[in-house]
């Protein structure tokens, strides 16, 4: 029997922490019914939690019309084997087209295990998602996107896991049906453990969920400058990031480095201030929606790639810009 | 310890990428091939372990004639040996069929960890270690920032959103290193030299009884979309300039 008359489905993996859906699982939701709409097929969704069956229903809202729901203590925290077996186990049962996950800390890792348990192909970090001929044409940036592949996956599921904060969550609201299932769980096949979570204690949202990042670069000239980065962060509610150098020269931690050997990040709003867009970090802020470049340098990258840019001095540029941005949302 | 460390050569991160017009792939005309920064701090991090437990770092490395060199470079920072697999059939090929070579390949020594980059540079794909792991039925701790082996296991630190975990695995394992795992050691003139007589396994597909099955392909290489122009914004004062700005992301914008 020809595989593609037996793959059938858009499904797509969710992600929660402790019970409350993370981000992502919405993009992923809408991104599959747009998918499934071109094909005529639905959307269904995999949940995999401890203490999560009152949520599962609410992925209806974004067009999923089956939830696929295991609920394990041996789901939460997230480890690789537990997730990777169910999912697999699942999704060798039901033979779903597609199959999407985020690109997220823990899509990431999932996705591409993922890929060897199932034999199939993947592509990672995706910004589109088209259907061309009954098949997933993923697009996503490579070369630290200086270019971009369009990939084609040849067995199913095709796979895809999908750049955070990219593809619009969308509500459109269908009646989810829950589907128990069992996830056949041998404990002694769960090799790793998480013995700690050491919760990050800034505050903010993390660099790849940010919706607006202020971050800095050389020309804050030292550590001790980044206060006005702080205050004009904390007056946008934004999270701080830094460029390579910056992190290299120990201002900031690996953490907050933004750029191809750092984070990739898709705020609505990037404000670079003393960065003068190496490639490099262009990798990691490239899909922002707006970008804003404060840089005292005429000549520097940064400006060919920004939205909005100011060519002056960022120690006095800053904080006007605090202060006006306190007035306007005063 | 028997620590393997695989390795990709891949284009210099200063590499002006130009896509060829039809859009089969890269033009590979003078680009400057270097170790993939991640596998980097795989192979750094094996020789740290040598330094302490003993044993030996095997180098494994899927890629043409000009991948040898990249092995030697990771011979000459301190380790042993390398397995080169050259074969025509895996150019281009998917993290699973990669995966599937190297498994093969790694399957016939003996090994304790497995080191891998958490990504490739190139491809940006971030697949290949983990698939192994599925190959070879080990474990997989990716995108780790500290690791530290006792005894039959490894506790590593792996970075999540909002959050650092500290994660137990048995061994062996495969492990993908991030940034911030070490600081890789320059390959001393010593080394550079040592290494030229360290060997190196050249293995073909047939050799190591894979036969490449595609499952993910390029279909197209295409330039980056463009960006619409920006504009600069004019005049006298910062402070003028600020205003203009803040007014622009409020109203234009839309985003504060």
């Amino acid at each position: 029997m020809e595989e593609s008359k037996m793959a059938k489905g858009v499904w797509i993996v969710a992600e929660q922490r402790y019970g409350a859906y993370r981000k992502i699982s919405f993009e992923l939701v809408s991104a599959a019914r747009k998918l499934a709409d071109q094909l005529g097929e639905e959307v269904g969704a995999i949940l995999l939690g401890s203490g999560i069956e009152g949520i599962a229903g609410e992925l209806g809202k974004y067009g999923a019309d089956k939830v696929y729901i295991a609920d394990n203590a041996l789901f939460e925290p997230y480890t690789t084997d537990a997730h990777a077996a169910a999912v697999a186990k699942l999704v060798k049962e039901q033979n779903p087209s597609i199959l999407l996950l985020g690109s997220s800390a823990q899509g990431k890792d999932l996705s591409a295990s993922l890929v060897g348990k199932l034999a199939t192909g993947m592509a990672t970090d995706c910004v589109d998602l088209k259907i061309v001929d009954g098949k997933l044409l993923s697009v996503r940036p490579m070369y630290a996107g200086k270019c971009y592949g369009e990939v084609a996956v040849s067995t199913f599921p095709q796979m895809a896991s999908l750049r955070p904060n990219v593809f619009p969550a969308a509500e459109n609201p269908k009646t989810a049906e829950v589907i128990k299932f069992e996830p056949g769980l041998d404990p002694s096949q769960l090799k790793t453990k998480v013995l700690e979570v050491q919760k990050d204690t800034s505050g903010k949202a993390d660099l790849t969920e940010a919706n607006i990042i202020v971050s800095g670069g050389r020309g804050m000239k030292g550590p001790e400058n980044y206060a006005i980065i702080e205050e004009l962060a904390d007056v946008l509610g934004a999270t701080v990031g830094a460029s390579r150098a910056a992190v290299d020269a120990g201002w900031r931690p690996q953490k907050d480095q933004v750029g191809q050997t750092g984070k990739v990040v898709s705020p609505n709003l990037y404000i670079a201030c003393g960065i003068s867009g190496a490639i490099q970090h262009l990798a990691g802020m490239g899909s922002s929606k707006y970008i804003v470049a404060i840089n005292k340098d005429p000549d520097a990258p940064i400006f060919a790639r920004a939205d909005y840019g100011i060519v002056d001095d960022l120690f006095k540029v800053v904080p006007e810009l605090t202060k006006e941005v306190k007035k306007l949302l005063a | 310890m028997n620590i393997v460390a695989c390795v990709k050569q891949v284009p210099d991160t200063e590499t002006l990428i130009k896509v060829k017009p039809d859009g089969s792939g890269i033009d590979e005309t003078g680009i400057k091939w270097v170790m993939n920064p991640y596998d980097e701090f795989g192979v750094e991090e094996a020789l740290r372990l040598k330094e302490k437990f003993g044993g030996d770092v095997t180098i494994v490395s899927v890629g043409p004639a000009r991948a040898l060199e990249t092995i030697r470079t990771a011979l000459a920072m301190g380790a042993d040996k390398g397995i080169h697999i050259n074969d025509q059939a895996f150019e281009g090929a998917d993290a699973y069929n990669i995966a599937a070579a190297l498994a093969a390949a790694i399957k016939g020594i003996p090994y304790d960890i497995i080191f891998c980059g958490q990504r490739a540079i190139d491809d940006d794909a971030g697949q290949v270690g983990s698939v192994l792991a599925e190959f070879l039925g080990i474990p997989q701790v990716t995108i780790v920032t500290k690791v530290d082996v006792e005894g039959a296991s490894i506790k590593v630190v792996r970075p999540i959103e909002g959050a650092q975990l500290l994660i137990e695995s048995s061994l062996p394992c495969v492990v993908t290193a991030q940034k911030g795992l070490n600081e890789p050691r320059y390959a001393s003139l010593p080394g550079i030299m040592k290494a030229k007589k360290k060997p190196v396994d050249v293995k073909d597909a047939a050799g190591l009884g894979v036969t490449v099955a595609p499952k993910a392909k390029i279909a197209k290489t295409l330039p980056p979309p463009a960006r619409p122009p920006g504009k600069i914004i004019c005049g006298e004062e910062p402070a003028e300039k600020a205003r203009e700005l803040a007014k622009l992301l409020r109203e234009e914008a839309k985003v504060i």
